[in-house]
């Protein structure tokens, strides 16, 4: 296929968000939504297969063919060149599969998961331009169209956490998102204004290129990482801008599964492996990215382990890999960083899909304390969403496996082979978090699926709470919970295959993939000859690394699984007793370390006091004067007014005393 | 005939003129019934004619005395329209009290 069709996989959403603008708006055309997005995005997935034979994976040590599609003059001023042209090389391959491929899936389900909704068009339109702006992101040539892609993906976000928008809980999510995600974008914002100073072009081949040969960086080429690292942040939800992505969970579970797992929070790590000769170009910045990333894992890890709301322990395993991908990064492992987007794309939209589908069928309910032993009336899901958690615990030989194993090894080798402790700590970090995320994984899997049947349904209605007295709608939705339809399971399986091959399959073809992706200094050609090569000079419990390391994290993922079997299954009120034993931990794990109360009382209020004080200088001082200008007039007008009495001879003797004036006036002059 | 005349004082003529002003200009604004004013504003031509034919005497000019018959003519004319006025505003109000008409207030 000729690579200028690659022009349709961006637009070809964009004309279905118009076409399901249109959908909202005339009544009969609603069901007609579903079907143009999910075949505009099917419709890039196959072009992107198509446009894949094209592009040719890397050779050992050389750079892969870089493709540019220019599509349309867009900014032309002066030196400033930003055009709409896309690169297309393996790593946006690699990226457009995970998207449309993912993105499709998820559409599938949602037709099925959002019917009856009153926004349903609106919903799609919401998924197609969100789609648009991704592969814009990491279809872009250069670093304005990258933001614009970044920004648009925040917006939709932003419309689609709000989806259910007369709940007061989402609308503050998707304030909180989009002004978390425009923190960590101000930097990014910096970052590219510092890099068009710098090297004088925003296009990427162009930095690259430069930034590859820049011998001593100065001041400015150091702080180019630290501000685009801040961007990275905010949109991946690492420390400190990871608060919004748990409250991201009030939208719809497809939402949460396409953009929240799969696709946008991984445009942070897309970008730091894009940019990573620019990341080189200060000693500090890729340890950053790895202590923050290895940091964020466990953190997150450790609240996982007491939530008790389906999604929020998924979107904390969010933060969690997604730390695992940039420490991944940090290593130099970009190879390893985007085989785990890859694999992780897959689990994760596989069981914030699968808790879609347990809260659909409990009507709205979440709350795990009050779920039990679905297994009985939901096998399918239950077996999906097991295969899923197995993934996500990385047990040995599914995708996750695989994928996180490599990370792990990648930083242990760089620890040990290269005499930088801090890398060893950094892995044994990684494999404690694997233990906690094995561990609050399963948690959750044995405590819905196993153990006797009990469940409390809730009372939402298509993400609303229904009225306790609307007596029919609630006789309809409280019945027993069913599995889903074949429709909405298709994807799911597809999935799951996805969760447990993609390992096996895919590492040998991201691997040729990546590498050569990064044109960049000699320090990421050697580090990736490295890499490539399975066998280090470094040796860990006698054993050659990466073996040691797969056989230390299956250990882990099964020590894991069994520690929340016995825990979560067998001896249930085992659990109990060691949260009773240690209340304030688990206060302190179930409240979210407080960070968000930090924040609210450091950041938030001080920043709304003052703005009502702005607010307030504004209504007195500048309205107040604004206002005096527009009284006086009437000022002079009352003053004068008491002149005119109405009466004839006042009149008069105004203008008797008139000519008097004027005529004492001449006679004085003369 | 001009001898005689030169005895004439031109100031006497003038002052009484100016009297005659000045007493028809306080009448019409001290007084309040529109009748008596008008008959002040009267007075006040009156005054001014007074001026216009001592100064005609005294610069042996005919235009003032020509002048003296416009003006004559024209408080004529006047007379029949502020008449025609009060009588108008008599009809609305059965008052010849100019405090009555004070709606132009304020």
């Amino acid at each position: 296929m000729d690579l200028q069709f690659a022009i349709l996989i961006p637009w070809l959403p964009a004309l279905a968000a118009a076409l399901c603008g249109v959908c909202c708006v005339k009544r009969g055309l609603r069901k007609l939504a579903a079907p143009t997005c999910i075949l505009s995005i099917l419709g890039g997935f196959l072009v992107t297969l198509g446009i894949s034979g094209r592009v040719g994976p890397a050779g050992e040590g050389h750079a892969a063919a870089q493709h540019v599609i220019e599509a349309f003059r867009w900014i032309g001023v002066g030196a400033l060149q930003a055009n709409m042209s896309y690169l297309i090389d393996p790593l946006t391959i690699v990226m457009l599969v995970v998207v449309t491929g993912i993105g499709t899936l998820v559409a599938i389900y949602a037709a099925g998961y959002m019917a009856g909704d009153r926004g349903y068009a609106r919903f799609f339109t919401g998924v197609s331009l969100f789609i648009f702006a991704m592969t814009t992101l990491v279809m872009a040539d250069n670093l304005v169209l990258l933001y614009l892609g970044w920004e648009g993906v925040g917006l939709c976000s932003y419309l689609l956490i709000g989806f259910y928008y007369q709940k007061p809980s989402a609308v503050a999510a998707a304030k909180k998102a989009f002004i978390v995600n425009r923190i960590g974008d101000l930097g990014f914002a910096l970052g590219i204004f510092l890099i068009y100073q710098t090297f004088g072009t925003v296009s990427m081949a162009d930095v690259l290129a430069q930034a590859g040969q820049v011998e001593h960086p100065t001041a400015a080429h150091q702080w180019i990482p630290f501000l685009l690292m801040a961007g990275a942040f905010g949109k991946s939800a690492q420390l400190p801008l990871y608060v919004w992505l748990p409250d991201a969970m009030e939208g719809p579970s497809p939402v949460s599964a396409l953009i929240h797992a799969a696709t946008m929070v991984t445009a942070g790590v897309y970008m730091i492996v894009r940019l990573l000769p620019v990341f080189e170009l200060s000693t500090y910045a890729l340890p950053t990215v790895a202590i923050v990333g290895a940091v964020t894992a466990l953190f997150a890890a450790t609240i996982a382990l007491c939530q008790n709301d389906l999604k929020r322990v998924f979107a904390y395993s969010t933060i969690s890999q997604l730390g695992y991908m940039f420490l991944g990064v940090g290593v130099l492992s970009s190879m390893g960083a985007i085989f785990h987007l890859f694999t992780h794309a897959f689990f994760k939209a596989l069981l914030f899909l699968t808790a879609g589908s347990v809260m659909h069928a409990l009507a709205g309910q979440l709350d795990m304390r009050k779920i039990s032993g679905l297994r009985t009336k939901m096998p399918i899901t239950c077996w999906l969403m097991f295969i899923g958690c197995l993934a996500l615990g990385g047990f040995p030989y599914t995708a996750g496996f695989f994928s996180k194993d490599t990370i792990l090894a990648e930083t242990m080798v760089v620890g040990l082979g290269g005499h930088a402790p801090l890398y060893t700590i950094l892995a044994v970090v990684g494999l404690i978090t694997a233990l906690l995320t094995a561990f609050y994984t399963f948690r959750l899997w044995f405590r819905v699926f196993l153990g006797p049947t009990e469940y409390e349904t809730a009372n939402e209605h298509h993400g609303y709470p229904v009225p306790a007295h609307n007596g029919d709608i609630q006789v309809q939705h409280v019945h027993e919970p069913h599995e889903v339809s074949w429709l909405m399971n298709a994807p799911l399986v597809v999935l799951a295959a996805g969760a447990l091959l993609a390992g096996v399959v895919g590492e040998h073809w991201i691997a040729s993939m990546t590498p050569g992706s990064v044109p960049g200094s000699a320090a990421t050609a050697a580090h990736g000859a490295e890499a490539g090569l399975h066998d280090s000079a470094a040796t860990l419990f006698g054993m050659n690394v990466h073996a040691a390391m797969m056989l230390i994290s299956s250990v882990v993922a099964i020590v894991g699984i069994g520690a929340a079997g016995y825990y979560h299954w067998l001896n249930r009120p085992a659990a109990e007793d060691v949260a009773r034993r240690y209340p304030a931990v688990v206060h302190l794990l179930a409240n979210k370390y407080y960070v968000d109360e930090i924040y609210d009382r450091l950041i938030v209020t001080p920043l709304r006091t003052v703005g009502e004080l702005c607010y307030a200088l504004d209504r007195l001082m500048i309205d107040g004067l604004v206002a005096l200008v527009g009284f006086l007039p009437r000022l002079v007008g009352l003053a004068v007014q008491p002149a005119q009495r109405g009466v004839l001879q006042g009149y008069g003797l105004g203008m008797a005393i008139g000519v008097a004036i004027i005529i004492l006036v001449i006679v004085a002059v003369t | 005939m001009n001898s005689s005349a030169d005895s004439l004082i031109l100031g006497h003529f003038l002052l009484t003129s100016s009297v005659l002003f000045v007493l028809g200009l306080v009448g019409f604004l001290m007084r309040r019934n529109l009748i008596i004013m008008f008959l002040c504003t009267e007075l006040m031509f009156q005054g001014v004619v007074l001026a216009l034919v001592a100064f005609a005497r005294f610069h042996h000019n005919d235009t003032g005395q020509t002048f003296v018959i416009f003006v004559l003519t024209i408080a004529a004319a006047e007379a029949a329209l502020a008449l025609a006025l009060v009588m108008l505003l008599y009809r609305r109000k059965p008052t010849l009290d100019t405090s009555a008409w004070s709606q132009m207030k304020g």
